[in-house]
C-alpha cells in the first residue's frame, strides 16, 4: 500500500518484544497494577466515551502499552488498549528516554486529539504521563467477524485470526506464485514491509508485517518468510486500518 | 627579527588550520584518474528509491545489468528505498562512519547538508568535462549523453555553491487531477488554467448537504473537495506566485511576513468548512478522488497512477470506485498568465571515496542512468519526465506519448501528467538551496498542516495565533542554528574563549608586523642616511 514509507519516516528504535513466533497473549495484569483495569481516574473518558467523540476533539484516556511500534524524531507511535478498546497513538512527542521507559504493559494517561486517517482512527497531537498500573490484553479471536461490519468495533486491538489458509500474495519474476511480498507489489526487498494473503470460507484477506514493528530479524517476519501456499495458520496482531481492515501481525504459527 | 616574526606566523598559521580541522569529516578532494582501471573489479553501492512501484525497481535492476555487460568489473549493489527522507537519514549517519554509498538518489536539498563534511560529495563540474570519461566522452561504453542534452532548468537545480553537485534523474510536478464529471455537474467549465478562487469557489459549491446529511453532489456522507498532498509545496508555490517572501539565495529565511498570514487565513477558511484538508489529516488525494469524494486531488504528476477512477494502481476496493473523467491541470494559479509550478523529482549525487578508481567507475554508472534506455524505462512508470532533451525528442518517446489512452501502459492521466510538465518547463521554479533549506521546506508545509488541525479544532486564528505559530516554527525547525540566515535579529551570546584568543592573537600580530615594518624603515632610512 501507498501508505508504506510515506507518513513514517523511519524507525529508529524498534520495539520487537511484542513480535514473536508463538502466542503472547497472557490477559493478565502484572506489575503490580490495581486490581480494577477498567477504573478511570477524574476527567478521563471511558471507552465507550471515546468512541462517541466527535472527530478533531479533544480526549483524554487512560490506557496500556501492547506494543511500541517506533520512535524517530522525539515521537512515537504506540498500539494501546484497555479493557474495552483500542486507542491507536500517532505520534506521540516523547524523549528518547521516556519511551524507553515504557514497555508492554505500562499504563499511561494520553490527551490529544481524535483523528481519522484512511479510516483509522487515532490520537494525534497527544501529550502522556506514566501512571502506576499494567495490564496485557488477551488477543480476541475475530475470524468469524472477518468480512463483516462488526470487524471495526475491534480496531486497534489485540486480535487473532484461527485456521487461515495461506494463498498466493502474488508472482515471482519467473512467474510462479509466492506465499508472500515485499512491499505491496513485490518493489521492496528483505526489511521492507511484509504482505501475505490468507484465506478463510472461500474469501481472502490480505496481512501485513509492518517493519516497523517487525522488523527483519524477528520471529514472525521470518516465520511468514518460511510460508508455502497452503499452510493453514492463526494469527495475532493488532487490527489496524487503512481503507478496510489491514491488521499488523505480530505472531505465526501453525494451526492447532 | 625576521626569524622570529616568520616563526610566530607560521605557528599562528598552523594553529588556526588545525583549529579548523578539529571536529571536521572530510577527506581529500577527488583527482580524476587518467585512466579507469579496468583490470580491477568494483562493488559500489547505488541507494535508489522507488515510489513503491515495482516497475521502477525493476528499470533500475535492469539498468545495472546492462551496464555490467559494458564494465563487468564495475558491480553495482542496489539498495531500494521508498522514501526520500529515509536515504537522506542513513546518508547522514553513515557519512560519520564514512560508509556512504557510491551514488544515490536524492534531493539537492539534502546534498547542501551532506556538504557539511569537506569533500564528502563530489563536484560534477571537472567530471562533466573530462574528454575521456566526462558527459559525452571519447572513452564511453555506451551512448552517453552531452551536457547541452540535459534540460537546462533541469540541470541548474544540482548547483549548489556555485558547482554541479547533483545530476537529474527524472523531474516531475504537482497536477491538480480533477473529477471534471463533478465540476461540470456544478455548472462549470473547466479552463486550461484554474485560479485558486476559481477551486476555492468549486470546492464550496460542494459542500451542499441534503436532508439525510448526504452531499448532494456525490449521495455520500463524505465529501473533501479539494485535497493537497504536499502542503510545503502549497505554501512555497503560492509564495512564488504572489512574489512573496520565502527565503534568499543565501539562506535568508523570508517566509515569516505578512503575506504567508493572509495565505493561511485563506487556507483556513476552506478548511473551516471543511472543503479544504491534506493528505497528513485525511488522506491520499487520489483515494477520495477515486471514490467520488474529492473534486481536486493535488499530487505529484510522479503519483498520476493512481489517479482516476480507472487508475491502474488503486488503495480503495474496487467496489468503492466512483466512475467519472479525470482531466489533469496545473496547479491553481493567482496569475494565469504568469503561472508557477514547482519542478521537483530525483537527483543522483557521487560520494567521494578515498580511492579515485572507485569513484570514477561510480561516475560512469551515473551517467549510465541519463542513457536513453534508463531514462524512458522509468519515466513511463509514473508521470515522469526524462530529463534529456535526447530522450525526450527521440521517435521512440514520441510514439509513447502518441498512444496515450490506448491501453494500462499508455494510462491517459499518466501522459497527459507528463505533458503538463514538458509543455510548461519554462514555467517550473525551484526553491534556494542551503544548508538548512531541508527545515524551511518543513516549516512552510507544517504551517498550513497547523493552521488546518487548528480550524477544525475550533481555534481561534487572529494575529496572536501567526506571531506564536511564526515563533513556533522558528523554534522547531531550528531555522535560527542552520546554515540558514534568518532576518530577525538575535543575541548570539558571549564570543568562546578560543574564538576571543584567536582575536587577541591576530591583532598583536597585526600589531607587531606594523610595528616591525615601522623599525625597518626607520633602519632603512638611517642607513641611507649614512651612505
Amino acid at each position: 500500500m501507498k501508505k508504506t514509507g510515506s507518513i513514517v519516516l523511519i524507525t529508529a528504535m524498534l520495539a520487537l518484544a511484542g513480535c514473536s513466533g508463538s502466542g503472547s497473549g497472557s490477559g493478565s495484569n502484572s506489575g503490580g497494577a490495581p486490581a480494577d483495569i477498567n477504573a478511570k481516574s477524574e476527567g478521563v473518558m471511558t471507552y465507550a466515551e471515546y468512541d462517541a467523540a466527535a472527530l478533531d476533539t479533544k480526549v483524554t484516556v487512560e490506557t496500556y502499552v501492547q506494543a511500541k511500534q517506533s520512535w524517530w524524531d522525539n515521537k512515537a507511535t504506540l498500539y494501546t488498549q484497555d479493557a474495552d478498546g483500542g486507542y491507536f497513538i500517532y505520534d506521540m512527542p516523547i524523549s528518547e528516554a521516556d519511551y524507553g521507559k515504557l514497555k508492554d504493559g505500562t499504563k499511561i494517561k494520553v490527551t490529544g486529539y481524535k483523528a481519522e486517517w484512511s479510516g483509522e482512527v487515532e490520537i494525534v497531537d497527544a501529550e502522556f504521563a506514566i501512571e502506576n498500573g499494567s495490564y496485557i490484553a488477551q488477543p480476541i479471536d475475530v475470524t468469524d467477524l472477518l468480512g463483516k461490519d462488526d470487524l471495526v468495533k475491534h480496531q486497534n486491538m489485540k486480535v487473532s485470526f484461527k485456521g487461515m489458509t495461506v494463498e498466493a500474495a502474488g508472482k515471482d519474476d519467473a512467474g510462479n506464485d509466492v506465499a508472500y511480498l515485499y512491499n505491496w507489489d513485490g518493489s521492496g526487498t528483505r526489511g521492507n514491509d511484509l504482505y501475505f494473503n490468507v484465506s478463510k470460507d472461500g474469501n481472502t484477506y490480505t496481512f501485513t508485517i509492518r517493519a516497523y514493528l517487525c522488523n527483519e530479524d524477528t520471529d514472525v517476519y521470518k516465520a511468514v518468510e518460511a510460508l508455502k501456499i497452503g499452510d493453514v495458520v492463526d494469527l495475532e496482531g493488532f487490527l489496524y486500518w487503512y481503507e478496510g481492515p489491514n491488521p499488523h501481525i505480530t505472531s505465526v504459527t501453525a494451526a492447532k | 627579527m625576521r626569524r622570529w616574526l616568520s616563526i610566530l606566523l607560521s605557528a599562528l598559521v598552523s594553529c588556526t588550520l588545525l583549529g579548523g580541522c578539529h571536529g571536521s569529516r572530510g577527506m581529500a578532494a577527488f583527482v580524476i584518474p587518467e585512466q579507469l582501471d579496468e583490470s580491477r573489479t568494483f562493488e559500489l553501492t547505488f541507494w535508489a528509491k522507488n515510489d513503491t512501484n515495482k516497475n521502477q525497481t525493476k528499470i533500475y535492476e535492469n539498468a545495472v545489468a546492462s551496464f555490467q555487460k559494458l564494465y563487468p568489473n564495475i558491480h553495482v549493489n542496489i539498495r531500494i528505498y521508498n522514501d526520500y527522507g529515509k536515504i537522506y537519514n542513513d546518508v547522514i549517519t553513515n557519512i560519520a562512519t564514512n560508509t556512504t554509498p557510491n551514488i544515490c538518489i536524492t534531493y539537492p536539498d539534502h546534498i547542501s547538508t551532506y556538504m557539511t563534511g569537506d569533500n564528502v560529495v563530489v563536484a560534477l563540474d571537472e567530471l562533466f568535462d573530462d574528454e575521456e570519461y566526462g558527459l559525452g566522452g571519447s572513452q564511453l561504453k555506451f551512448d552517453g549523453v552531452k551536457e547541452e542534452e540535459i534540460i537546462p532548468q533541469f540541470l541548474e537545480e544540482g548547483v549548489l555553491a556555485g558547482k554541479q553537485y547533483a545530476l537529474p534523474f527524472m523531474r516531475s510536478t504537482e497536477a491538480v487531477y480533477v473529477n471534471e464529471t463533478y465540476v461540470k455537474k456544478l455548472g462549470y467549465d473547466l479552463p486550461e488554467i484554474m485560479t485558486w478562487d476559481y477551486m476555492f469557489e468549486i470546492g464550496e459549491k460542494a459542500m451542499t448537504k441534503d436532508a439525510a446529511g448526504n452531499f448532494t453532489l456525490n449521495g455520500q456522507k463524505v465529501m473533501i473537495p479539494i485535497i493537497y498532498k504536499s502542503t510545503d509545496n502549497m505554501m512555497i508555490t503560492m509564495l512564488k506566485q504572489k512574489d512573496a517572501g520565502y527565503s534568499t539565495e543565501e539562506g535568508e529565511i523570508l517566509i515569516f511576513n505578512d503575506t504567508t498570514k493572509d495565505l493561511l487565513r485563506m487556507i483556513g477558511g476552506h478548511a473551516a468548512t471543511g472543503s479544504f484538508s491534506t493528505f497528513q489529516i485525511s488522506s491520499y488525494p487520489g483515494n477520495f478522488l477515486n471514490a467520488g469524494q474529492c473534486l481536486f486531488a493535488i499530487d505529484s504528476t510522479a503519483g498520476s497512477t493512481w489517479m482516476g477512477s480507472r487508475a491502474p494502481l488503486s488503495d480503495i476496493s474496487p467496489d468503492k470506485i466512483v466512475d467519472f473523467d479525470t482531466a489533469v491541470r496545473m496547479v491553481p494559479q493567482f496569475d494565469v498568465n504568469n503561472p508557477y509550478m514547482i519542478s521537483q523529482g530525483p537527483s543522483v549525487c557521487l560520494f567521494n571515496k578515498a580511492d579515485p578508481q572507485e569513484v570514477l567507475a561510480s561516475w560512469l554508472f551515473m551517467q549510465y542512468l541519463l542513457t536513453n534506455e534508463v531514462q524512458w524505462g522509468y519515466a513511463e512508470t509514473e508521470g515522469y519526465v526524462p530529463v534529456t532533451s535526447k530522450a525526450q525528442n527521440s521517435e521512440e518517446y514520441q510514439e509513447y506519448l502518441s498512444l496515450s489512452g490506448t491501453d494500462s501502459d499508455h494510462y491517459k492521466v499518466k501522459i497527459d501528467a507528463s505533458k503538463l510538465l514538458i509543455d510548461n518547463v519554462t514555467h517550473t521554479f525551484t526553491t534556494p538551496v542551503f544548508n538548512g533549506s531541508t527545515s524551511l521546506r518543513d516549516a512552510a508545509g507544517q504551517m498550513v498542516e497547523s493552521v488546518v488541525k487548528s480550524v477544525r479544532r475550533k481555534e481561534t486564528i487572529d494575529d496572536a495565533y501567526f506571531d506564536k505559530l511564526f515563533k513556533d516554527m522558528n523554534a522547531l525547525y531550528r531555522l535560527n542554528e542552520t546554515g540558514a540566515v534568518n532576518t530577525s535579529k538575535e543575541d548570539l551570546g558571549p564570543l568562546p574563549p578560543a574564538s576571543k584568543a584567536l582575536l587577541i592573537s591576530l591583532a598583536l600580530i597585526w600589531a607587531m608586523i606594523i610595528a616591525w615594518y615601522f623599525y625597518d624603515q626607520n633602519k632603512r632610512r638611517k642607513a641611507a642616511s649614512k651612505q
